[in-house]
């Protein structure tokens, strides 16, 4: 069978960058193609090159069922019949959900305004057929990040593509919403579909692949069936290294000594929506790593950004014994708090600014005599951790925005970790980071941890909450529903307590 | 060859484009005048500009938070008439000159409380403070000009020269140097940068961007209120329209500097040497005679254009 599209000795070089190195790659209609790789190895670089956000190097080739093509931009790419759902969210967040499925191509009627009954009730199909409920006229801005991406699948979905590419879709799902998308991945293949399927988790890659493409470098390392891949080798051909020796055993740190302890803590609702989140009381110990978990819209972040101050709230929080009052981050922060948000673009990073001074914006006064910032001294410090997290850039001065998504990650643990909190809240610290580099945020975790610092770990993956906490609470409907130690703690017993 | 390769590294500053404009558009009009390239002359014209540039020096780190503030004429303007009816009472020019700046300071508190403690979009706190800046000023003069009794000591201020150079050119080279060390080399610097780039990662990240906001404010009012009371000494008339409108041509100097208006980029030493390029056509205008009535009309082309290559080169930069 001829393939679908064809991508031959493809180069791509940023300035102080040579992000892809001759990479082909062929896809066919009808299967689905895991693209795997460490961050920064060019995965989506390589996806905006196919889809014409970006120009390859002159001397490669792309061919659209034969015949060579140069694409010019994103509108080209479509009407050759290749979308993509990019990794970082592209909604706009004051339309409503059919308006953006349907944004710059909006059904008519014939007085030239915009059809709506007929946008809604399409969209409703779609949405439908995705398994999903939403309301079509629901304001994407009230959704969760989740949701958000479901209307972006929504989307490619009703432009009838003949090869859809998703960057890492899967990356802020819950894991229901996660194998809704799976199964309709498979359905798309299954009607002659082509997939591009982005993704760091290894099981959903074993679920889902027909053939995978590793990356490395930017080069192609190996395509093979999924049939003739294992995880061992996967791991070895992405990162070099042995999967057993990747993640490390636990080992608990925890003291007695209470750090922090939390009392009816409630949110103030200013407006009636999302989730409400009431008389949450746990206790944090020196030394702890302590998981929260809950399913999407369970109402975890919103009870660290109360605990963080900002988000308003009552009840109390007491740390050290002394109660604490926090009304705004920098309350929270004096307090020796710290916090790696979830949504790493729109709050975790000052994308213009470069990797050294994103780091730096959280403890910049370490770096400073009389106000007066020593670059030297900050630039060597965000150095060190550039190393220690192999977070790969070609300097401390490049714009954070030039940075591959996992990579961006990085940094934002790396402002955090270098402030060392007395108390870090982390949530969803690995989010789209590759699997060696989540092995070394774990290790990270525990070292601080080790060192007398304290952890709540927020995250939706669940066998990550189970590898690497003390203790997990578990959250439902903005209430606890369940403490369990880590001896009590299995997928079955925190998953009954959040959905039970 | 150090040298050489330290004036390449120029180029990739980001004044660097108004610079060659600025240099370009000198060159262009000394070809039509040899009297533009003399001594005289171009510290007459940095005179003309240098209040411009003083303001543009606020206004830029306003504009770098994300902000705006329209009311920079109305503080500049108000703050040389109470200087002028300081000396009017008979006051000393120290306790003139410092009621003088504190207008500038009530100005600038009344802008950063509205927008920070309030709420209020910038543009229309500071439209607000605009339109009553200019009333109070109507209303104390009655429109007409106040030219009271002033010590020849004060009138150095804006008449004065230290060596060939006139002394607010003085002033504005000692404000451009101190507020670049500021916002390139301290903290406070990197969080106007922080909180115009990304407000909600910089809060979290624990900067007090409202404090931030307020103190730019401030600062920018504060320096406005300066310019006045250098242009009420240079004059020694306060008018009841003086500063009127400024607010465009400080706002485009630092627009022509490199400034985004949507916050997180700009520098103090763009925005000056904007201030310079329409202080230089404006000049050019008059020496070569054009209608002096083309001169705003060639001042928003030049705004243009200088915005657009900067727009275009960025582009080009982020494609490699
Ligand atoms: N606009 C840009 N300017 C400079 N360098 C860039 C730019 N875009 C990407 N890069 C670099 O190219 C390399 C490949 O980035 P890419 O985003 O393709 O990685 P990725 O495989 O998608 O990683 P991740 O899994 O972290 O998303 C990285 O080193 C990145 O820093
Ligand atoms: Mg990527």
């Amino acid at each position: 069978m001829k393939p679908f599209l064809e991508m031959i000795g493809i180069s791509k070089t940023f300035p102080g960058v040579k992000a892809l190195d001759h990479v082909d790659l062929h896809l066919n209609s009808g299967e689905v193609h895991v693209l795997a790789g460490e961050n920064g190895a060019g995965k989506s670089t390589l996806m905006k090159i196919m889809t014409g956000v970006l120009r390859a190097d002159p001397g490669g080739e792309i061919r659209v069922e034969g015949e060579p093509v140069v694409i010019k931009n994103p509108v080209h790419a479509r009407s050759l019949g290749i979308s993509i759902i990019y990794q970082e969210l592209a909604v706009v967040n004051n339309l409503t959900v059919a308006e953006n499925v349907f944004l710059a191509r909006e059904p008519l009627l014939p007085t030239g305004l915009i059809d709506r009954t007929k946008m809604n009730a399409d969209t409703r199909a779609v949405l439908h057929e995705l398994g999903v409920e939403i309301d079509p006229e629901a304001m994407v801005g009230t959704l969760s990040i989740g949701q958000r991406q479901l209307i972006e699948i929504a989307r490619a979905i009703s432009y009838n593509s003949k090869l859809i590419i998703m960057d890492e879709p899967t990356a802020s799902l819950s894991h229901h919403e996660a194998s809704t998308l799976l199964r309709m991945s498979r359905k798309l293949a299954a009607q002659g579909v082509g997939i591009v399927f982005i993704s760091h988790k290894l099981e959903e890659i074993f679920e889902i692949a027909d053939r995978v493409t590793v990356l490395r470098d930017g080069r192609t390392v190996d395509t093979r069936p999924v049939s003739e891949m294992t995880s061992d080798l996967l791991v070895r051909l992405m990162v070099d290294r042995e999967l057993d020796q990747l993640f490390g055993h636990h080992i608990s740190h925890a003291t007695d000594e209470v750090l922090m302890s939390v009392r009816n803590l409630t949110e103030k609702r200013v407006k009636d929506e999302g989730v409400f989140v009431r008389d949450v009381d746990f206790d944090l110990r020196r030394g702890e790593v302590l998981g929260f978990f809950g399913l999407v819209g369970a109402g975890r972040t919103e009870v660290m950004e109360m605990i963080f101050g900002s988000r308003p709230h009552s009840g109390e929080i007491s740390i050290n014994g002394k109660p604490a009052r926090i009304s705004s981050p920098s309350d929270a922060i004096e307090h020796g708090l710290g916090f790696v948000t979830e949504d790493r673009q729109s709050r975790g990073l000052v994308l213009g600014m470069s990797v050294r001074e994103n780091f730096s914006l959280t403890h910049l006064s370490d770096y400073c005599s009389l106000d007066f910032v020593n670059r030297r001294k900050e630039t060597a410090a965000c150095a060190d951790y550039i190393r220690a997290l192999g977070i790969k850039t070609p300097s401390p001065e490049q714009k954070v925005l030039n940075l591959s998504g996992g990579n961006q990650q990085k940094v934002v643990l790396a402002k955090w970790a270098a402030r060392r909190p007395q108390i870090l809240i982390v949530d969803e610290p690995t989010r789209g980071i590759d699997i060696g580099a989540k092995a070394e945020v774990h290790t990270l975790l525990g070292k601080m941890a080790e060192e007398g610092m304290s952890i709540i770990v927020v995250s939706s993956d669940l066998p990550e909450i189970l590898a690497i906490s003390d203790r997990v609470i578990v959250l439902k409907e903005g209430k606890i529903s369940g403490e369990l130690t880590r001896e009590n703690a299995t997928q079955e017993s925190v998953m009954l307590a959040a959905t039970g | 060859m150090r040298v050489l390769h330290q004036l390449l590294q120029l180029r990739h500053m980001r004044e660097f484009n108004v610079l060659i404009a600025l240099i370009l558009m000198g060159l262009l009009i000394s070809l039509f005048t040899p009297y533009f390239l003399t001594v005289s002359n171009l510290m007459g014209v940095s005179r003309a500009f240098s209040l411009t540039a003083i303001m543009s020096i606020g206004m830029v780190m306003v504009i770098i938070t994300g902000g705006i503030d329209l009311s920079v004429g109305s503080a500049m303007g108000l703050a040389g008439l109470i200087t002028a009816l300081c000396f009017d009472a008979g006051y000393s020019q120290y306790a003139a000159v410092a009621a003088g700046l504190g207008v500038g300071l009530a100005f600038g508190l009344t802008n950063g409380l509205l927008i920070t403690a309030i709420g209020l979009p910038p543009f229309i706190a500071t439209l607000g403070t605009l339109s009553i800046g200019r009333g109070l000023m109507y209303m104390i003069t009655h429109g007409v000009p106040l030219t009271p009794e002033t010590p020849d000591s004060f009138s150095f201020l804006g008449q004065g020269y230290v060596g060939p150079v006139p002394v607010p050119v003085v002033i504005l080279l000692v404000l451009t140097l101190i507020f670049t060390v500021i916002m390139t080399r301290t903290r406070f610097g990197r969080h106007v940068y922080a909180t115009g780039g990304n407000e909600n990662a910089a809060r979290l990240s624990g900067v007090k961007v409202q404090r931030v906001k307020l103190a730019v404010y401030v600062l920018s009012s504060t320096i406005s209120a300066l310019a006045g009371v250098i242009a009420f000494s240079r004059y020694l008339s306060a008018e009841p329209a003086s500063g009127f409108g400024s607010e465009l041509e400080v706002i485009a100097a630092a627009a022509i500097g490199g400034a985004s208006l949507a916050g997180g980029i700009g520098s103090v030493l763009g925005a000056v040497i904007g201030a310079a390029l329409i202080g230089e056509i404006a000049n050019g205008v008059v020496l070569l005679n054009i209608n002096t009535y083309a001169q705003q009309a060639i001042t928003g082309g030049v705004i243009l254009i200088a915005v657009s290559l900067d727009v275009l080169r960025n582009r080009m930069g982020g494609r490699g």
